[in-house]
């Protein structure tokens, strides 16, 4: 990758400048500090890479600078485990002092840190997509524009029932918890509108084989999946040559059939739903700007995990911006950062609830080849999406959170 | 120059840096990374009383830091006290060791370390799969650290002192148990494990006692892992905690007090500081292990040790008698 | 009723790779009592070799043989400059083997990127067997021919060939071999290239099933350990019996006892080395 660690003040003529100021010019100038926390090793380096190409994108359109102030950019790599997240916040926050962190990419490791930027008053921007964050535990220092877990779930549920007139599901999914919040979601709206998801499938994160899953899915309208990382590629496959996918139609999550994943599918990809909070094809003109760099820079279709940060950054020039000299005050940089309200992003417009999670469009793709490329086309938008989807917030919150069982499937089948 | 002296030279320097760290570094980050290695040394010394003095390989060491860990945190998370939770994890991973090692010591050598791969790997099963009780991946929070005597351990020097004194501790154990004659019995089933059954010794009982004082360390270490990180989650008992474990232990050299401590050193140093430098820190990591191997298989301190004594040697032998030129010959 | 079919089927195809996966596992481990931790890397890397070839548009199995030749020289590189000096020390192999999964790992990410491949089937294997309404990819049990013949080479490599006998001699007593005049570092060389070319070969056909992905190296290398442990170390036919063994558990487990999914594998093997430390099929080694 060809961009640096760190993006200084570059060059000796504009640190002499910046030496030769009055004291109070330069206290000003020093530069506003972005921590990243992504994974550039192991397992999950592939949507860590991604992110950082997200905010470097971003951050070369403005030239490093946001609202007149010059940005210092940190990246800080977790390894993709808790521990790992926790000292490389530390790193940002002790060592580096940053102003805001943007990331990190998973749900545990963002679980292990929150206690953590709260304490320490540093604002988080966060990717990952633990619902309780934004919800029963919100924390004033964070704010996801990215999605809930089950935001765009909700969506699904929505469509399934009521455009593709599904009437019995059987959902499948990574065995932890954004596995879990994600087919609660779905199920929830989906049997709100008369739908039966009639069983649960939940292989361990690592399974070399998903055939024994497979196996088990008959006799119903439609699959719902929610794989995440290099999982979906597998487990598409596995489906299509099994001849399921003949059969049933299948219905994936955000991350089972982001945009960056489609140079990994195959044919077995053809057909396959998804609902998704970014799709790259998007008409703002931000996104355009977006993906025209990410496919000159970095030669790929960029995903959600780009888009994420990208937008992130968009939220942090818009903080700056209102709070002008006073952006170095992380409290009310938290502040502003839950007031920021924009038009244009690769997403559409966005705004967020006082709980600091997103509300914005989310989109119904189906995945199509056109010119022996696949491609994802939006064919319905769902505008203004809240993490509540049209629940009563306060009975929502009074709910437990989204878990294996909860809420309890009333129509599993034997 | 007296041997005896220069390592009580030695020895006293170590302290006074260790015991003023907190001042000549300064910045918090770097002090709670100096915590961290202490912590993963208590981890690592433990598991050197099997791998180095037992002779015994284990890959399952994580299921009783976490054992540890996971007791300490759900008895906190329920309400109780500190010293309760504490003393419960002990226990419990006591309990756990014992188990461990009923089961493990059936075999010896690549079995052994078979075994205690599988144990390892169940313990890591379980608090994913039993969410229940462990809340699966999302882990378990520690609100907050102890405060004995009343010092709240909530800054990171205060944490940094904690920890220096169990680690002190931790290494003050091990010295007394590797001169007493249990530490002789058990590198005597090491090394001829048949003719200490014939003197008499019951090594399998000796094998287990070890495998105990292993396992107690090892919560120890656990335990401080939750208070510095105030998190637990499955990871923690994965099979790449017991693979790190044992990489200190061997790179920094088995058998030996200060190898652990190094091997903990190189490692989180790495992990948390070159990273911050250096995108391929893995690559990099993996060719320093390498490179160990190569040139001293013995482990970062008894091979700096050699190479010391034998360039030493060749010095002297250069400047001195030929007699002296031999044995610097000899060298491994 | 068809369910249990399908997953006896495919308990066989798992099977068969698995062997493929295991049986240089097995041999460098039996013969010369090397815990190759970076047997899984081998896989990995081979893999990634062939999905690179692949985009060359070199055919499926030309690939497969050429990313395993490209591994035998990796492999006897290693093997002749620096495992040959740790011969019968654990610990520094240990180390020495997981040092190198740790560089091939990073290796693996800055060439091929985070950006999981997967290879499309040979197209003249893709399709699937429909019997009775059963559907089953004949591609997975393309695998299982190629596994039994792999099988079928290597049984008579070493119990039929002289090669054979000289490695026969060599593990059951180097010294004794040496003063015949048989080259043993020599034949170590050979049988440490053998395994890391089997495992490549494995790694690119197992690729369209299994996809290649960061991570895969670690997720395979339990899984050679296992086998191997199940049935006994030395033993081609051990790990032969073992790998479909394994298939079985793991496709039959999977789905009758979801619950235990994380230890569906380890707790057989825990029962089996506590048991029967030797393994299923194993001789009884000091």
């Amino acid at each position: 990758m060809s961009m640096k660690r760190r993006t200084v003040l570059k060059g000796l003529a504009a640190s002499t400048a910046v030496l030769a100021m009055p004291a109070v010019l330069r206290a000003q100038a020093a530069p506003f500090k972005i921590g990243l926390l992504t994974v550039k090793t192991g397992p999950l380096a592939q949507g860590g890479i991604q992110m950082e190409q997200g905010i470097a994108t971003f951050l070369k359109q403005k030239n490093n600078t946001l609202s007149g102030r010059k940005i210092e950019f940190i990246s800080a790599d977790t390894g993709g485990n808790p521990a790992g997240a926790k000292t490389k916040a530390q790193e940002l926050v002790e060592r580096d002092k940053v102003n805001v962190i943007l990331g990190p990419l998973a749900a545990f490791e963002l679980l292990a840190i929150t206690d953590y930027v709260r304490d320490n008053a540093t604002p988080l921007i966060s990717l990952a997509a633990a619902e309780d964050v934004t919800q029963r535990k919100a924390n004033p220092f964070i704010i996801r524009p990215s999605a809930t877990s089950a935001q765009c779930c909700h969506v699904m549920g929505d469509y399934a029932a009521k455009d593709l007139k599904f009437k019995r599901a059987i959902t499948i999914s990574e065995d932890f918890a954004f596995g879990y919040e994600q087919m609660s979601g779905f199920l929830r709206v989906f049997e709100d509108n008369g739908g039966k998801v009639v069983k649960k499938l939940w292989p361990p994160l690592v399974t070399p084989d998903y055939t024994p899953y497979i196996a088990q899915i008959s006799k119903v309208d439609c699959v719902f999946n929610g794989f995440a990382g290099s999982n979906p590629v597998k487990f598409m496959r596995a489906y299509a040559d099994l001849g399921v996918k003949a059969k049933i139609p299948l219905l994936a999550g955000w991350t089972a059939m982001d945009d960056a994943l489609l140079k990994s599918l195959g044919d077995e990809a053809i057909g396959v739903y998804s609902a998704a909070w970014y799709s790259a094809d998007g008409q703002t003109a931000s996104n355009k700007r977006f993906v025209a760099d990410m496919q000159k820079d970095y030669n790929v279709l960029p995903g959600g995990y780009s888009a994420g940060m990208y937008i992130a950054g968009q939220c942090v020039e818009a903080a700056i911006q209102k709070l002008g000299g006073k952006a170095d005050d992380r409290k009310a940089l938290a502040d502003a950062l839950h007031q920021v309200t924009l038009t244009d992003t690769p997403r559409g417009a966005i705004k967020f609830d006082k709980y600091g999670n997103v509300i914005g469009d989310v989109f119904i793709r189906k995945c199509e080849k056109k010119d022996g490329k696949l491609v994802n086309t939006v064919i319905k938008k769902y505008p203004n999406v809240s993490q509540f989807w049209t629940y009563d917030e306060k009975a929502f919150l009074a709910q437990p959170v989204y878990g294996r069982d909860a809420p309890p499937a009333k129509n599993l089948e034997q | 120059m007296s041997w005896i002296n220069s390592r009580r030279v030695a020895i006293g320097v170590a302290l006074v840096l260790l015991a003023t760290l907190p001042v000549w570094i300064g910045n918090p980050y770097y002090i709670n990374v100096s915590s961290q290695i202490l912590l993963f040394a208590v981890f690592a010394l433990a598991l050197n009383v099997l791998v180095g003095y037992g002779g015994l390989v284990s890959l399952g060491h994580a299921g009783l830091f976490a054992m540890a860990g996971y007791t300490g945190a759900l008895m906190l998370d329920a309400g109780h006290g500190h010293f309760v939770a504490i003393l419960a994890a002990l226990v419990v991973t006591l309990a756990t060791s014992a188990v461990f090692g009923v089961l493990a010591l059936r075999s010896t050598g690549i079995g052994f370390l078979m075994i205690t791969l599988a144990l390892g790997q169940i313990v890591w099963g379980i608090a994913y799969r039993w969410a229940g009780l462990t809340n699966g991946d999302n882990g378990v929070n520690v609100t907050t650290r102890p405060a004995p005597l009343g010092i709240s351990l909530a800054s990171a020097d205060y944490f940094y002192y904690a920890t220096l004194v169990v680690f002190l501790i931790a290494v003050a154990t091990m010295a007394v148990f590797v001169r007493s004659p249990f530490g002789a019995a058990l590198r005597g089933t090491r090394d001829q494990a048949r003719r200490m059954n014939a003197l008499g010794y019951n090594v399998w009982l000796i094998r287990f006692l070890a495998f105990l004082f292993s396992g107690f360390w090892s919560g120890v270490a656990g335990l401080l892992f939750i208070y510095y990180n105030q998190f637990i989650s499955p990871q923690v008992s994965a099979l790449t905690t017991s693979a790190e474990a044992l990489l200190m232990v061997i790179s920094g050299g088995t058998a030996t007090l200060l190898g652990p401590i190094i091997g903990s050193a190189l490692v989180v140093i790495m992990k948390n500081v070159v990273s911050a430098y250096i995108e391929r820190w893995n690559l990099v990591l993996g060719v320093i292990f390498v490179l160990i191997i190569s040139f001293m298989p013995e482990g970062l301190v008894p091979g700096s040790v050699r190479l010391w004594r034998t360039g030493w040697q060749a010095l002297w032998s250069r400047l001195s008698a030929p007699a002296a030129r031999k044995t610097g010959e000899q060298g491994p | 009723m068809s369910l249990w079919l399908t997953l006896a089927v495919n308990s066989i195809a798992l099977g068969g790779l698995l062997f493929l996966l295991s049986a240089g596992f097995s041999l460098i481990f039996g013969l010369m009592r090397i815990p190759n931790l970076m047997h899984g890397s081998f896989f990995m890397l081979g893999a990634y070799f062939g999905v690179s070839f692949l985009a060359f548009g070199i055919n499926f199995w030309l690939a497969a043989l050429a990313s395993g030749a490209a591994m035998a020289v990796i492999g006897g590189l290693i093997e002749r400059f620096l495992l040959r000096r740790l011969e019968g020390q654990i610990l520094p192999q240990v180390l020495l083997t997981l040092g190198f999964a740790f560089i091939i790992a990073d290796i693996c990410l800055m060439v091929w990127t985070g950006d999981p491949w997967q290879p499309t089937t040979p197209t003249h294997l893709q399709g699937a067997v429909q019997v009775a309404g059963l559907f089953f990819p004949i591609f997975r049990l393309v695998i299982v021919g190629v596994a039994v013949v792999i099988a079928i080479a290597l049984w008579l490599m070493v119990d039929w060939t002289r090669l054979g006998a000289m490695i026969r001699a060599g593990v059951d007593d180097a010294p004794i071999a040496r003063v015949v005049g048989i080259k043993v570092s020599q034949l170590f060389t050979l049988i440490f290239a053998l395994g890391a070319a089997l495992a490549a070969f494995a790694g690119v056909i197992g690729a369209p099933y299994l996809s290649v992905y960061p991570g895969l190296d670690f997720e395979m290398l339990p899984l050679a350990l296992i086998v191997v442990i199940l049935g006994g170390s030395g033993s081609l036919l051990g790990a032969l019996v073992g790998s479909f063994l394994i298939g079985f558990l793991y496709n039959f487990g999977q789905a009758m006892f979801p619950d235990l999914a994380y230890v569906i594998l380890f707790l057989p093997m825990l029962l089996v080395l506590v048991l029967r430390p030797q393994g299923l099929f194993g001789k009884v080694v000091s």
